[in-house]
Parts: structure tokens; sequence; C-alpha cells
């Protein structure tokens, strides 16, 4: 056993605010557009992957309305089905990787130099590389919608041979514009792992650190191990399109079936990617507002750690129906179900902290809630599918697709949208429009579940997924969630509308913005100034 | 921990300019590849990223020389590389992985092995073998005659061995403020380097000419061409890398204390000749 954890709070720590504040003893800050394009500073690189991640967030949900659209009623009535595949291609893959990923690593930049009393990230130069080469892969991979032959149509797993044999002229080009988003991640992953390792407080043990960071710790572990295994197989795919050889080709002794391994060693590490840091973030935000030190803070630590490793012995579950042998079946469905033990663990924890606990309602708040209760249902559908003997009716159904929202949506989403809430006044100095946050809030539950429910109905009941038209039996279920869609697409404007009016103006927030706020950040002041924590802080933490 | 002084660099050209040329290499590559005649476009990218490369490393070199680095800058340094080198280990997993998963079960699958054995409908007379020589279509045709492990192969495990061990040589040197001694050993690892290239390049010679290796030729083709063509490339970078090392040497760059650059390059080529290891007893002995 680890020693014992101290608990979280109070902090400590050196006479930060004041140098903090004082004079700016640096280069000439260039500004203009120049500002944005050659800054180095963690907070300035972290605005722009956040602002970065919100347009993709609505490119790609602008794909999904037009999925939604076309599946709002039977039948083939608004685009061809060659363009809807187009269409949800893109929107997986827009928001996996241009809004989900680059929103943490946005939260990542900002936060953690802050939450560790860092100056700023290891390695400045190599963060700014990491965040333009996104606009340039996007830029390419939407581009391929424009060209000859239209763009990605194979889902946002490409399989082969969809993707290889039968995939339009384009995908050359959007296994490029993979590898350049490939590139920014490892990279930012590095970037991360060597902050956190290394810049830390004077005092700050691994064991101090706050959950966000000690998430996005072994989450850019895991990016650093499965980014250049999705590198490894598009490059196969680019070869046996441009080079003729055989890797997914059986006719050549290759297997289609090994896209799929190599694809989901990445792909389901890939999911965690997307949920840990948001773990860290709700286990931030549920103490604050609970005015209780968060429960359990080893066990969060070891769960992580624990959710990370075996996320790489369960990728084949996204297989059974792929004709594994026996054995193969059984393993992955036992070491799937494993996985929700951490899981449980956490949820645990987190309503252990509510226990008992003072507990305010503010917008982050609100958010992380939702989160637990929503995640949870993700989580209990993953379980359904994690049976394999069931996963063969549920598989490719709608289930499937109810299943990856509710823990992508409410979950990895609603906790960006927590993590904004609760950082905007560190970021802005000025507290977000409660009320309209509130209606953000309520709006986004509803959109959310109005769109998500009725797919697990719908995939029951053995609707397909990725096809553009569907019996009849399924039409009300569609009906309500493209209605859903809709109402949930309109009330993301809200949220611009908040931070807009956020960065304009609003109630001062003071260096402590929530009363029970404990981590580093709070002691710096709001907005937090340009450079923080030059001479680093003591970190202390005292035993009660 | 931090000592107050890490170094933040204030403002840089060089991240966005090579995340442009990044992906002017990336836009020539399709463009050649899709639309073929995009030669040009490619090489203005290839030129512009080691352009910025060149620019950029110069920058920390002079910050490096003008000491604005502290032991915590180093160590950032250290995550950074080892980190990076932890990446590449796993992009050659993904093509090893490939190779173990073909061999042990996609080809005896396809040779009707196990309850998968469905294959031998539609090929019945496919033998599973390896090497691959021939395909189970008709349409791919496998290769001639693979390559003896114990002629060039060998001895160009043996050449990598020898520069590992001549590299580290030239690092005791180094740390011992034995320059010219450095040097030397320094530049006989980059010729071996060389050597190694030059004998990979007569093997693919002969693959094509004299064997009927191709990347066309199935899967053994594939997976021989995917991993020793990107173990080949890293050599080339590795030997360019050590060759910077070596005019650094000459320039008189590195002390005996800090040479991190020189450290990290020898990371590198280390790694490199740990991957061929593992090529030549999986690619050609087993
Ligand atoms: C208790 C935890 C979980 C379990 C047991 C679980 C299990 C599964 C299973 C078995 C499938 C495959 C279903 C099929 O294709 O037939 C699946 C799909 C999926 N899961 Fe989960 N899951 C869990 C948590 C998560 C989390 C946390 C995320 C992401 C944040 C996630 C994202 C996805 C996605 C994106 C897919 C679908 C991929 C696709 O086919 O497009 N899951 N899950
Ligand atoms: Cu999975």
């Amino acid at each position: 056993m680890a020693p014992r954890i101290p608990l979280q709070s109070p902090l400590q720590h050196s006479d930060t605010v004041a140098t903090a504040g004082g004079v700016d003893h640096h280069p000439s800050q260039p500004t203009g557009w120049r500002r944005w394009l050659l800054t180095t500073n963690h907070k300035e690189i972290g605005t722009l992957y956040l602002i970065f991640s919100l347009s993709m967030f609505f490119v790609g949900g602008i794909f999904a309305l037009v999925v939604r659209a076309e599946l709002f009623q039977p039948g083939l009535q608004l685009v061809e089905p060659e363009f809807f595949n187009q269409m949800t291609t893109m929107h997986g893959l827009i928001m996996v990787f241009a809004a989900v990923m680059p929103a943490f690593t946005g939260l990542a930049n900002w936060m953690i130099p802050l939450q560790i009393g860092a100056p700023d990230m290891a390695l400045p130069r190599l963060n700014n590389f990491s965040f333009w080469l996104l606009p340039v892969a996007f830029t390419l991979l939407l581009s391929t919608l424009l060209m000859p032959g239209g763009g990605p149509n194979f889902g946002w797993t490409f399989y082969a041979p969809l993707s290889t044999t039968y995939a339009p002229a384009s995908t050359t080009f959007f296994i490029l514009a993979l590898h350049i988003a490939g590139i920014s991640s490892i990279l930012g992953a590095i970037n991360i792992i060597a902050t956190i390792l290394n810049m830390r407080a004077p005092g700050m043990r691994l064991m101090d650190m706050p959950l966000f960071v000690w998430t996005w710790l072994i989450t850019a572990f895991l990016l650093i191990a499965v980014m250049p295994v999705l590198a490894g197989v598009i490059t196969m795919m680019l070869m046996d399109i441009n080079f003729g050889t055989s890797f997914f080709d059986a006719g050549g002794g290759g297997d289609p079936v090994l896209f799929q391994h190599l694809f989901w060693f990445f792909g389901h590490p890939e999911v965690y990617i997307m949920i840990l840091p948001a773990f860290g973030i709700v286990s931030a935000i549920i103490p604050t507002f609970a005015r209780k030190p968060l429960f359990g803070y080893a066990s969060m630590v070891y769960a992580t750690a624990a959710i990370a490793l075996l996320s790489f012995l369960v990728w084949a579950h996204h297989m059974f129906v792929v004709g594994l042998p026996l054995v193969a079946e059984l393993f992955f469905m036992y070491s799937t179900m494993l996985i929700a033990v951490p899981t449980g663990v956490k949820v645990f924890n987190w309503v252990t902290t509510l226990f008992r606990g003072s507990i305010s309602f503010e917008s982050p708040m609100l958010f992380a809630l939702a989160f637990v209760v929503l995640f949870t249902i993700g989580g209990f559908s993953g379980l359904m599918l994690a049976i394999a003997p069931a996963d063969f009716q549920y598989h490719d159904t709608y289930f499937v697709v109810a299943h990856f929202h509710y823990v992508l949506v409410p979950g990895a989403i609603f906790a960006i949208m927590a993590g904004v809430y609760y950082w905007l006044p560190k970021w802005t100095g000025h507290y977000p429009n409660e009320t309209l946050a509130k209606w953000h809030f309520w709006f986004s539950v509803i959109g959310v579940n109005l769109t998500f429910f009725p797919m697990h109905f719908a995939g029951l009941a053995g609707m397909p997924r990725r096809i553009p038209d569907y019996a009849l039996q399924f039409a009300d279920f569609n009906l309500v969630s493209s209605i859903g869609a809709f109402f949930f697409g309109a009330s993301q404007l809200l949220f611009v509308l908040v931070i807009i009016l956020c960065v304009r103006g609003g109630k001062p927030a003071p260096a402590k913005a929530w009363e029970g706020a404990v981590d580093l950040e709070w002691t710096v002041p709001s907005p937090a100034p340009l450079h923080t924590f030059e001479t680093p802080p003591v970190f202390r933490q005292i035993e009660k | 921990m931090s000592g107050g002084s890490y170094y933040v660099p204030a403002k840089s050209y060089w991240p966005i300019l090579g995340s442009l040329a990044t992906g002017f290499m990336m836009v020539g590559l399709g463009a050649q590849l899709v639309y073929g005649s995009a030669n040009v476009l490619i090489l203005i990218g290839v030129i512009a990223v080691v352009a910025v490369m060149a620019f950029w490393f110069r920058d920390v070199i002079n910050e490096s020389h003008q000491g604005l680095y502290d032991s915590q800058m180093d160590r950032s340094f250290r995550w950074g590389m080892g980190w990076f080198i932890f990446s590449e280990v796993m992009f050659f997993a993904a093509f090893f992985g490939a190779l173990f998963y073909v061999r042990m079960f996609a080809i005896p699958w396809l040779g009707g092995e196990g309850a998968k054995g469905v294959s031998a409908l539609l090929w019945p007379n496919f033998i599973a073998e390896w090497p691959l020589l021939s395909p189970p279509d008709a349409s791919v045709s496998g290769p001639d005659n693979v390559f003896s492990p114990w002629q060039l192969p060998l001895v160009n495990t043996l050449l990598l061995v020898t520069s590992s061990i001549t590299l580290t040589i030239a690092h005791e040197a180094l740390k011992a403020e034995k320059r010219r001694v450095c040097r030397n050993w320094l530049a006989g690892t980059v010729i071996l380097g060389c050597c190694f290239i030059f004998i990979q390049g007569v093997e693919y010679y002969e693959a094509y000419q004299h064997y009927g290796i191709t990347l066309e030729a199935g899967i053994f083709g594939s997976t021989f061409f995917i991993l020793t063509g990107f173990h080949g490339v890293h050599v080339i970078i590795g030997t360019l890398i050590l060759m910077v090392m070596l005019a650094r040497i000459i320039r008189g760059h590195f002390s005996d204390t800090g040479h991190f650059g020189f450290e990290a390059s020898c990371w590198y080529w280390h790694f490199v000749d740990v991957v061929w290891l593992g090529l030549f007893i999986f690619v050609y002995v087993v």
C-alpha cells in the first residue's frame, strides 16, 4: 500500500499572487494575429485549442444534424445515401479527433501548469507546434468532402476493405490528415507527461496531484502508446491502396480482420483517452461544490491506472461477431466486464463524496452531477454489450450508437462543459451568467436524453446503424431522436453565448472563485495573468 | 523540481512554419499518390520541413550555449526524448503485431485450420506455409525465393551491433573529455551506418531483380518491406543525426557533462539497433 494520503486541503503556497501579478519582465509580447501564431504561452495555446475544439464541435454537429434530418422519417428524402455515409463518417471523425480530444488538450494546457505550480508547459514551442498541426490536419480532412468521388464514407472506424479496395480516391488524403493529427496528439502527450513529471512545485508529490493532473498523466501515456499503432494501421492502408500490398487482402495472404485488431487496439484505449480526463474534471468539481474532500483519492488514482491497463486487453469486444475463436470471445468478454469494476469504484467515490456534503448547484456542479448519472447509464449499456452472446444481437445496431453516445455526450462532453463553467472565472475574471448557464444545462440534459434514449429501443428492436433508411416500425423512435438532436444542437448556441458574454464582462471573480475549491489554480488572481508561478510556489499539505 | 529559473522561450516562428511545411509535404504526397505528378510539391515540402527543423534546433543549441537551460530543462528534454522513443517502439509494434498475427493466425486459418477454415471453399488448394511463396489467390504471385539470413542480413546485423559499440565508445570518450577519440569513433559509427544503408539497398535490388520479393508479392512482401523499409528510414535519419553530431563535435560543441543532444542521438541509434535485432530474428531467421 502507498503511504496514507493526507486530505486534499488546505494548501499553502508562497507569495505567488504577488509574483504573478508583478512586473512582467518578459521580452516584448507580439500583438495581433502574430501573438496567436507565434505564442509559446500555455494559456494562449490552451485558449487556441479550446476555440478550435468549439468550432469543430459545431462543424461535426452540423454533419450529425444532416444525418438526423435524413432519419427524421423513413424513406430517402434529403441526401443521397452516398453523401449520408460521408456525413456519418465525418461526424464521427471530427467529433473524436477534432472536438473532444483537442478540448481536453486545451484544458490540460490551461490547467495543468496552474494546478501543479509550473511556469508553463515543459516544452513550450513544441506545444505551439502540436496545436497548429490541428487546423492543418482538419482543413485537409474536411477538404476531402469536395474531392472527386467524395470524402471518406466508410465510418469513423474505416474498416478495410471498405476503406481500401472499395474506398473513394480521397482516402489517401484522409490517411495523411489523420497522420498529421496523430503527430499532434503524440507530441502534445509527450509535452504533458514531461510537464507533470518534471515541473511540479517543490513539495508536490505524485500522490498530492489533483485528479485532473493524474488522469491526464495516464491519458498521455495511453496516447503515446496507441496513437503510433493508429499511425501504423493507416500506413498499411496507404500501402494497400497505393502500392499493391496485401495486408488486409486475404487473396494475398493478409486478413481484413487484422485491420480490426490493429484498429481496436488503438480504438478501445482511445475511448478511454476521451473519458479519463473527464473523470479528472468531475473529481475536481464534485468535492468543490459538496464542500468535502474527494472520497477515496488514492483509490481514484489506482482505479484510473487499472482502467488504463485493462483497456489494452479488451479491444476485441468490438469484434465479437467477426468470427473469433471461442477462447478469444470468452477472454474479451470477461476482461471487458472487469473494467466495470474500477469504473464502479469511481462512481462509488463520487456518490460517497456527495454523501452528507453541503451541496450547492451551480452550473459546473449540475453538469458534473448529470455526468455521473448519465455516464453510468452508458456504462450499463456497455456491460450489456460486453456479453458476447448478447452482442451478437446488438452489434451494429442503434443500441451501440446509444451506448457510446451516452458515454461520450453526457459523459465526455458534459465533463468538458462542466470544466469550462468551472474554470471560466479563472480564465476571464468573470463568472459566467448563471441563469443562462442553467438554461443551457437543462436544455442540454433534455436534448441529450431525447436524442439518445430512444436509440436504445430502436437498437434492441434491430435497427441497424449507418443506414439512411429504415423499416416503418422504427419511425417513432427516430422522430423523437431527430427532434431531440435539433433541440440539443440549438441549445449549444446558448453555450457560445455564455462564453462570449463571460469573456466580455460579468460579475468579477476573486482568486478563489468557488468557496470549496482547493487546488493551486485558485491561488493565482482571476483572470490568471499571462505568466504565473514564475517563482515556484512551495506546496505543503497539512495533515488534519 | 522547479528551481525558479525555468526558461520559457518568448515566441517563435518555427512551430507555425513547421506545421505549414508538414501540411505542404502531406498534400504533395497525397497529390502525387492520387493524381500523379506532384513531385515538386513533395520536394518543396520536405525541404521546408528539414529547414524548419534545422532552424529550430539551431535556436535550441544557441539557447543552450547562452546558458539559458538549467538541470530542470535538461530533464524535460530527457523525458521528451524517452517518451518519443517509446512512441516509435509502439509504431514498430504495430508492424510486428501484423507479422505475428498473419503468421500465427491468418495463414493457418486460410489453410483450413481450426473452426475458421471456411476459406477452404474459396481457395481449396491453398497450402499454409511461411514464408508464403504462393498466396491464396492466383492473381497475386508470391516471391520466388527468400533471403538466407546468414548472408547479407547477418552482415548487416554485425554492422549495426558494432556501430552501437563504437557509438558507446565515442560517448564514453566525450564524457572523459577525449574529444579526438570521440570524433574518430563517432566517424566510424557514421561509416558503419552508411554501410548498412548501402547493403540494405543492395538487398532491395536483389529482392526485386532476383528473388521476386516485391511489394505486390502477397503478405510476405508486404510485411518484409514495411518492417525493413521503416527500419531503413530510421537508420537513414539516425545516420543523418549522427553526422550532425559529428559536425558539432568538430566545431567544439558539447562538454563532458552537458551533451544531451549527443546522448539523445545515442538513445535513438540504440533503439534502431534493437529494432533491427527483432527484425533479424523474426523477418529473416525464423
Ligand atoms: C463499463 C464500461 C464500458 C463497457 C463494458 C463498454 C463496452 C462496449 C462494447 C462491448 C462495445 C462494442 C459494441 C458493438 O460494437 O457491438 C462498445 C462500443 C463502444 N464504446 Fe463502450 N464500453 C464501456 C465504456 C465506454 C466508454 C467510457 C466510452 C467512451 C468514452 C465508450 C465508447 C464506445 C464507443 C465509441 C463504441 C462504438 C465504436 C463503434 O463501433 O463505432 N465505451 N462498448
Ligand atoms: Cu471498447
